[in-house]
């Protein structure tokens, strides 16, 4: 019965995380500019990477393969949000300016 | 020296971990690696007493759980307002004060704002946060400070620096 409780839930991490994923996708197309789009990005990074992470940690046929996941997820943690902060000072660097609150309607 | 020692500690842990193949030839190489490692960590002169999580708390764990809830409860927002598109978006890029004391403190609180969908820390300086928010709102409980006291509070008290 455990194994296949394990399946499910391993299943539907994988599932939610990867619509996760998707939806992220479309924040990136209908987001109107830089910043904006970094947020829809970014759920990614963190959510959707934790969800299907997660469902594989569920699937590791050992602790190796498990040690290995978690490893990964640690990494992630430290280096997406490294990575969405140089993107942002290079938008920054290059003039780009952030489209605030008001100007929503006129893009 | 205390230091160099922990970053060889971590990283023969680490190597042992990732390997997972334990004959003659591949532990030389990952000693070897290793040894690589730290000579260059020396030489760029990056080794003190940062470069190890020596003062790994179990309250970290507490924190990594509840700052996975703000992930989720953010991700719902932000997913909403994707699918709502520009209606639901009020974008706001201001500074936000900070308190953190010390450095590694900053830039956990950075990271976790990063790290949380809808905020996103753009610089740090002078005691203060520049964050970019998908909408105002966000702003309001950043500055409330609930995640800037739960990182705060991860620090030993006596290492105040």
């Amino acid at each position: 019965m455990l194994p296949q409780i394990l399946d499910g839930l391993s299943w539907a991490l994988l599932l939610v995380g990867s619509g996760f994923t998707i939806i992220s996708g479309i924040g990136l197309f209908r987001m109107p500019e830089f910043f904006t789009r970094t947020h829809a990005a970014g759920m990614t990074d963190s959510m959707a990477a934790i969800m299907i992470l997660g469902g594989l940690l569920l699937q590791a046929p050992d602790w190796m393969v498990a040690v290995r996941l978690i490893a990964i997820a640690a990494f992630l943690a430290l280096t997406s949000p490294t990575a969405s902060h140089a993107l942002a000072q290079a938008a920054l660097a290059d003039g780009l300016k952030p489209l605030l609150g008001g100007q929503q309607g006129k893009g | 020296m205390k230091s160099t020692l922990g970053l060889t500690t971590t990283l023969v842990i680490f190597w042992l971990l990732l390997s997972g193949h334990y004959t003659g030839l591949i532990l030389s190489l990952g000693a070897l690696s290793i040894a690589l490692v730290v000579w260059i960590a020396r030489r760029m002169d990056v080794v003190d007493h940062e470069v190890a999580p020596v003062h790994f708390t179990p309250k970290l764990i507490g924190y990594w759980l509840w700052l996975a809830g703000e992930i989720i409860k953010s991700t719902f927002d932000v997913t909403r307002r994707v699918l709502r598109g520009r209606g639901a978006l009020h974008p706001a890029y201001e500074d936000v004060p900070i308190d953190q004391g010390t450095a590694m403190s900053e830039t956990i609180l950075a990271n976790s704002i990063t790290l949380t969908p809808g905020t996103l820390s753009v610089d740090v300086r002078n005691d203060v946060i520049r964050v970019h928010t998908v909408h105002k709102d966000l702003l309001v409980s950043l500055r409330e400070g609930g995640m800037a006291r739960r990182v705060k509070a991860l620090e030993p008290k006596a290492k105040q620096s």
